[in-house]
Order: structure tokens, then C-alpha cells, then sequence
């Protein structure tokens, strides 16, 4: 089903089985902005969890970047991540291993405070096999912003080192300290 | 708790002989909105991109950014101001598939970001655009670049999720 919802789409099949894609919750940051985004408690009942949303920071710089975190691990050689990207000029690839100082594995970039006005980071993380407690975690993300003059694409896969059960995933910023107002996020969890 | 099942088909259109747009002008009340696209089209057997365009705007609103392969290297650039999102690709002999997502698309408070990806027997791209408006979408209309055609049995259907 995974290549149904993510890749492979044949003609005129829907990308996922009928009720087998669910809503679990929403964070949207409101006018005092937010200094992190927290699904907690997730349920144990589904195969995948998708996080979709849109993103701007409060750094007082162009950019950020958003780091996600699971189960509140605060241990940075826990997080590796690996990215290719484009920034409009170039195209590249970049790494982050044994995360030093941001416990967190590179999720996105997200456009911050000098940025062009009102706009946001579009995003969409996969996170597979989340209650699997044989397999370290891997998650996905196709994110980028576009800023009329600058952007941001990337294509990430996220590594966590553990075999426990995801039951609660934090989005953080590496160098601001928070999301903007209309940032949002929505959980979704994925029938096996 | 799980708000139920989303990820709704909204509408198909399947081309039954060639058109130079499709457009969809029911998009429902979801958050997101996904469009999926399985074809042919275009005016050669180069590919070309899929253009999408909001609420009629015809005006120089829109810009984009992508990322590409095309087996030999990787390359990135910027498009605009255009007057249509760039966004999944298309080839004229042989079958393509494209994937866009349009997030959050019925706020009136930010500009709308789209993210897509394209196959191609040219290329893998990513792109993201920006639609300089805080209107809510209520229509999509799609293109082809070059001002070709859709040709017969290409497929574009739209699915809204909605979030809890």
C-alpha cells in the first residue's frame, strides 16, 4: 500500500485503501506563537504515521531548521539524517551524524523572520513502522519553500536509533526558538 | 483520537481526446488537497511540466523552485514570477506520473506553497511553488508548459484530507 500512497500511482487507483487513512491531531500555532510542536500519545493502532503541514520560524534570519525528535530522546548520537536539496542555484546533498547540540534529526527548513512575508514551508514526513520494537526508526520527508526570488527543496530521510515504539514525536527548531503564528500540523496514522 | 477516515477522492478527470487544460472547481472543505496525475502529454516526446493555475489567476503571481536528476546529474533553479505553479511533469510518447500537494489551501492568511514530484523517462524532479495570494483556492486548473495537449487517457484526480 505504501507505494500506492507515496510513489507508484497507477492510473485511476485511489493512493490509499478506503478507510485506511485517519486524522489523529492538529497543532496549529496561534498569536504567541510556539516553541515546539508535540503529538503526544499517539495511538499504537496503525502501521505509518504522516505528519503534513506548513511551517515558518521565528529566527531572525532567512531560514531555520526543523529538527524532529521522538519519545523526548535528548541523546544527539541517537539522530543521523541525510538530505539532498536545492536551493534554485545549486543542487547538493548535506549530512547530519551524532547530532551535537540539537538532539533532533534534520527534518526541514523552514522560511523565519526576514523571509518573505507569509510564506510557509510545505511539508509531508512519512514515518514507517513506528511500533515496530525489532527496527530502528526511519522517517522521510519531501518539504521545501518557495520565496519568489529564494527557496528551499529537499528530499530527508531521518534515522533514530532505537527500537522503542514511537509514541510521541516533537518538531523543534535548530537555531530559533519557536513556529509562528498559522504554522500547522496534522498527525495521520496509516492502516497495515 | 482518530477524527475518522480522510483522504477522500474528490473528483476524477480522465481524458478521453486531447485537451490543453483540465480544471477542477469543487474542491470540498478538506485541509490539504492532493492531485495525482498519470499520462502522456505535451507537443514532442520531450518532457515538459504540468502547470497549475488558481482561481483563474492569470497574473504574475506564481514562482517556483526544483530539484531534478536526470541520470547523469543533479541540477537545481528557479522559475519566475510565471503566471502558473510548475509542478509535476509530463512526457509526450511515454507514461509519466506526478504527484502535487497543496497545503492548507483554503486559509486566507498565508501564501500557498505547493510540493510535487514528477517520473518521467527524463527526469526525477522535485518542485515546490508559491502562489503569492492569501485567497482560499477554490479552483485548479492544470496546464501543460509548452501549450500542448493532455493527451487521450491521462488521468488527474483530486484528493482532499482533512485534518482533525
Amino acid at each position: 500500500m505504501l507505494n500506492a500512497i507515496f510513489g507508484t500511482l497507477s492510473s485511476g487507483a485511489p493512493p490509499v485503501a478506503p478507510n485506511s487513512y485517519e486524522s489523529i491531531s492538529t497543532v496549529t500555532v496561534g498569536l504567541l506563537g510556539a516553541t515546539s510542536i508535540d503529538f503526544t500519545s499517539i495511538p499504537s493502532t496503525y502501521k505509518h504515521l504522516q505528519i503534513r503541514g506548513i511551517s515558518r520560524g521565528n529566527r531572525a534570519n532567512t531560514e531555520d531548521i526543523i529538527g524532529i525528535q521522538f519519545n523526548g530522546d535528548t541523546t544527539s548520537t541517537n539522530y543521523y539524517s541525510h538530505r539532498v536539496l536545492g536551493d534554485g542555484a545549486n543542487a547538493g546533498g548535506g549530512a547530519q551524524t551524532s547530532a551535537s547540540g540539537f538532539p533532533c534529526a534534520w527534518a526541514f527548513d523552514t522560511p523565519s523572520a526576514t523571509a518573505t512575508a507569509n510564506v510557509f514551508t510545505a511539508l509531508v514526513i512519512d514515518i514507517l513502522d513506528y511500533t515496530n520494537t525489532n527496527k530502528q526508526k526511519q522517517g522521510r520527508t519531501l518539504a521545501g519553500y518557495d520565496g519568489n526570488g529564494s527557496g528551499f527543496l529537499a528530499l530527508a530521510s531521518q534515522l533514530w536509533m532505537s527500537t522503542s515504539a514511537i509514541s510521541s514525536i516533537s518538531l523543534l527548531p535548530e537555531y530559533g526558538t519557536g513556529f509562528v503564528q498559522y504554522s500547522s500540523f496534522a498527525l495521520y496514522g496509516i492502516k497495515g | 483520537m482518530a477524527a475518522g477516515s480522510t483522504y477522500t477522492p474528490i473528483a476524477t478527470t480522465t481524458v478521453g481526446s486531447a485537451v490543453s487544460s483540465i480544471t477542477f472547481s469543487s474542491l470540498g472543505s478538506y485541509t490539504d488537497i492532493v492531485i495525482v496525475c498519470n499520462g502522456t502529454g505535451g507537443i514532442s516526446s520531450n518532457d515538459s511540466s504540468i502547470l497549475l493555475q488558481f482561481n483563474a489567476d492569470t497574473g504574475s503571481n506564481y514562482s517556483t523552485t526544483y530539484l531534478l536528476g536526470d541520470g547523469s546529474a543533479a541540477a537545481s533553479g528557479r522559475i519566475g514570477p510565471s503566471t502558473a505553479v510548475y509542478s509535476m511533469r509530463v512526457n509526450g510518447t511515454t507514461n509519466s506520473t506526478g504527484i502535487a500537494h497543496v497545503q492548507n489551501y483554503s486559509n486566507s492568511t498565508t501564501y500557498k506553497t505547493v510540493i510535487s514530484r514528477g517520473n518521467t523517462p527524463q527526469y526525477a524532479i522535485a518542485l515546490v511553488g508559491l502562489w503569492r495570494s492569501t485567497a482560499a483556492i477554490t479552483s485548479i486548473k492544470l496546464l501543460e508548459q509548452n501549450g500542448g495537449n493532455f493527451q487521450t487517457g491521462f488521468t488527474a484526480t483530486l484528493y482532499g484530507i482533512a485534518a482533525a
